[in-house]
């Protein structure tokens, strides 16, 4: 065996670092659940208000979420553009990757400082810690995402994103879904399931 | 300097770089073992100093050897270090050293992120035991302001309103910084064994050491995300005022349990399973058999990692889940007993028959299979709610836990060490001193830890600083008492041992006569592991013939062999990690916390970068 091909060898064929992608998934899983989890719980349990009928704009929210939706779109396009080489279309669509996620993070800059002016603080009451933990993780994932798209956007403008690399497309790409996912379900457990009884009913 | 490779020419084999910067950088699989290795036993020495001091105070009733506030910080610090910075560590320095060699490879699959897993241990564990001595900086009244909420930190005595102080912020903090060790190596060390086997090693065809790892790897990436939200919320309680844990606003002081647990639990899987993978290495071999019902052991050890999700309530019945949480917690923690008993009498079947040698690896080998028997029954006793009602934070519990602690994951870490010495350092440990250090620990903890049964059924309570002359408690306690010093001599006997034997004769590459794939190559291995990867035809290759080609290694490759050099950045990640968490700690004065965290935020974020575009090629 040459020693390229003995560097190379592993045993499912696969790239270690798309392996330890998914663990880290996993992982990632089980933060997510426990922050979801312990919103659940807490949901309806703050002794003062305001809570989540009074403050929650689901048109607004909506939005953030297609856009969220739609630079998931765009990381499919970027992947498949580095696959086959064509770098200008792989510099628009991480271009627009990003950039979706830093409209979907100006939203949430908007909705935290708009939930503020109505009196709802990070420590006014239970549905207040709990959202903007929850919410505020989650944030800061897509942060590290387009941090992440934007160091992979400068390498292909400095030549050095061929199809050779790939793969470290496809494992932010990896990233990028996963964070949009996990937005879907605090989408649909926080603002369209809404469990705390309306106040007065 | 980060990006050194070793030179080869086809005459000489690469060798390792010597001198200290070469230990900082390094990222070698096996350096990095031994110095998790050596940290762990020395943070392992610190954590029996302080049961030792324990046992002392309450070696007699109403003794004032130490305040009630000083026993709080000691008996925090001694499980919290026995957990974290001792037992899960030093099964660590076996998974480093021992998985890549028993699957044929030649490094983890991320040498880099494994020395940072290092990094970030022996820092954090600094971190914690720094409290120790840091009272003075806080303008506490002593030198020590150590956490003191015991090793679970239960809310709310952890909350600010009860402990004002830092000692619960260097617990938070340690905990959360060691959990991104824990994370690191757990990625690593899956990736590591599912693509790095050499030809031929299929999954069940794997030593069962590497297996059991396995498991425990994956209970440690579904674990330590858990305890980190519940640290998270802790930290947030305390520095920013939430009230996650907080009654009066609505919070639940159960949710803390219910993180801690569905975390503790599993930990407690993650403590015993690498200790019960040594145990299925040495039996077989000492008793020149193969294991008894391979698939077997390795099936259990696989229903404990997923069962062991499932009972973490267990811990919680005094809480009053109500009945229908009793019984279904009742009935998996009874279950898993099943898969750990099936795993026992596998080992008893491994010796039955055999030519039984028993050297001291072999001894702390049994010892841990009759050890922790004690501990699993006194484990069934209490999944029984009743029961449990009856013996919870009283000393029946201390017995139990430290019966499959001390005289489980101990006296198998121990079976390790006497086990894969020779591999490591070129040496055999000294059998005499080596059975003197296995018949004194036995007796020591026997001796400590068997009348703790009784004390505990007798009514004495746990995490309590002394005891009145009247309770029928003083014959027990003071036998607990020399059981422990005699414990404290079996360590300084191994001790010796080690400084005595570092001389001796250089070992051959096989002393023991041992199966698996480590025991193939030159004793310690040389810096490249394999200088043929092996073809593996067997779950016994060195035991076979034709079990694996070649049967011994040549003692020159070959063919060119590249090895990696080092890397400066991941320690460096390290330390800006540990500057983050500096200035968390000091969140009492806002200014000076957020630019000592910007700082630490800097030195982590260029680092990381420089980590990532360094050429390295593995």
């Amino acid at each position: 065996m040459s020693q390229a091909a003995a560097a190379h060898y592993t045993s499912t064929g696969l790239d270690s670092r798309k392996i330890a992608f998914w663990t880290f998934i996993g992982s990632e899983c089980l933060l997510f659940g426990s922050l979801i989890a312990t919103y659940l719980v807490y949901e309806g349990r703050s002794v003062s208000g305001p809570t989540t009928h009074d403050i929650l704009n689901i048109p607004l929210t909506s939005f953030s979420t297609f856009d969220l939706l739609m630079s998931s779109l765009a990381m499919v396009l970027a992947l498949a553009a580095v696959q086959r080489g064509d770098r200008v279309k792989a510099r628009v669509a991480l271009g627009v990757t990003a950039l979706l996620g830093s409209v979907f993070l100006g939203l949430q800059a908007y909705e935290f400082t708009h939930f503020v002016r109505e009196g709802l603080g990070f420590t006014t009451n239970l549905f207040g810690s709990t959202f903007f933990t929850l919410t505020g993780f989650h944030g800061a994932h897509v942060f590290v995402g387009v941090v992440w798209l934007t160091t992979l956007l400068v390498r292909s403008f400095q030549g050095k994103l061929g199809p050779e690399k790939a793969l470290n497309v496809e494992i932010a790409g990896l990233y990028w879904h996963f964070v949009d996912v996990v937005w879907i379900v605090i989408f649909t457990v926080v603002y369209l399931i809404q469990t705390t009884p309306i106040a007065g009913t | 300097m980060g990006t050194t490779t070793i030179p080869h020419t086809e005459t000489t084999a690469p060798v390792a770089p010597t001198g200290v910067w070469s230990w900082i950088t390094t990222t070698d699989h096996k350096r990095i073992g031994v110095l998790y290795g050596v940290t762990a036993f020395i943070f392992f020495l610190l954590g029996g100093f302080e049961a030792l001091i324990i046992r002392l105070q309450l070696g007699s009733p109403n003794n004032t050897l130490v305040s009630a506030e000083v026993y709080n910080q000691l008996f925090t610090m001694h499980g919290t270090t026995m957990v974290f910075l001792a037992i899960m560590p030093l099964s660590a320095a076996f998974f480093n050293f021992i998985i890549p060699l028993q699957i044929g490879a030649r490094d983890v699959a991320f040498p880099r992120l494994n020395a940072f897993s290092y990094w970030v241990f022996l820092l954090a564990g600094l971190f914690i035991n720094f409290s120790f001595v840091a009272g003075p900086l806080f303008g506490a009244n002593g030198l020590s302001v150590a956490p003191n909420g015991g090793w679970f930190g239960y809310a709310n005595l952890t909350s600010v309103q009860y402990s004002p102080g830092p000692n619960i912020d260097f617990w938070v903090l340690g905990l959360q910084i060691l959990g991104i060790a824990s994370l690191a190596a757990g990625f690593n060390f899956i990736t590591t064994i599912i693509n790095l086997r050499a030809p031929g090693m299929k999954l069940m065809r794997m030593p069962v050491f590497t297996w059991m790892s396995f498991v425990t790897q994956f209970l440690i990436i579904t674990a330590f995300p858990v305890i980190t939200i519940g640290l998270v919320f802790l930290l947030f309680d305390r520095v920013f005022g939430t009230t996650f844990y907080n009654v009066a606003a609505g919070g639940d002081v159960l949710l803390w349990q219910h993180l801690f647990w569905l975390f503790g639990h599993p930990e407690v899987y993650i403590l015993i399973l690498p200790a019960m993978g040594i145990v299925s290495e040495v039996l077989p071999t000492f008793s020149h058999k193969p294991l008894f019902g391979y698939a077997v052991v390795v099936y259990s050890g696989v229903l404990i990692g997923v069962v062991g999700w499932g009972v973490w309530a267990h811990h919680m019945f005094a809480t009053g889940l109500g009945p229908i949480a009793d019984s279904v917690f009742s009935a998996s923690t009874m279950l898993i007993a099943v898969p750990t008993g099936v795993k026992i009498f596998n080992w008893i079947a491994t010796m039955w028959g055999g030519r039984l040698e028993f050297k001291t690896a072999m001894l702390f080998a049994v010892g841990f299979v009759s050890m922790f028997i004690i501990g699993g029954l006194s484990g069934v006793m209490h999944a029984s709610p009743p029961a449990d009602l009856q013996q919870t934070d009283t000393y029946f519990v201390v017995a139990h836990f430290h019966y499959v602690l001390f005289g489980g994951a101990i006296l198998g870490l121990f079976a390790g060490m006497y086990y894969w010495w020779p591999k490591v350092f070129g040496r055999r440990l000294r059998e005499g001193l080596g059975k003197t250090h296995f018949w004194l620990l036995l007796i020591g903890m026997n001796l400590t830890f068997f009348p703790m049964h009784f004390s505990g059924l007798l009514g004495m309570p746990r995490r309590i600083y002394t005891y009145g002359a009247d309770l029928g408690l003083n014959t027990f306690n003071l036998i607990s008492t020399i059981g422990a010093v005699v414990t404290a001599v079996a360590l300084l006997v191994f001790v010796y041992n080690i400084w005595a034997s570092r001389h001796d004769r250089e070992t051959e590459a096989n002393p023991w006569n041992a199966a698996t794939l480590e025991w193939s190559v030159s004793s310690p291995p040389p810096v490249y592991n394999f200088a043929v990867i092996p073809t593996v035809q067997s779950r016994l290759p060195l035991w076979v013939a034709d079990g694996v080609t070649p049967a011994t290694q040549p003692s020159v490759p070959p063919a060119p062999i590249h090895v990696p050099g080092g890397s400066h950045w991941p320690p460096l990640t390290a330390v800006g990690i540990l500057i983050m968490g500096v200035g968390a700690l000091l969140h009492h004065a806002f200014l000076p916390s957020l630019i000592t965290a910007l700082f630490g935020l800097a030195v982590t974020v260029v680092s990381i970068y420089r980590w990532a575009f360094e050429p390295f090629e593995v």
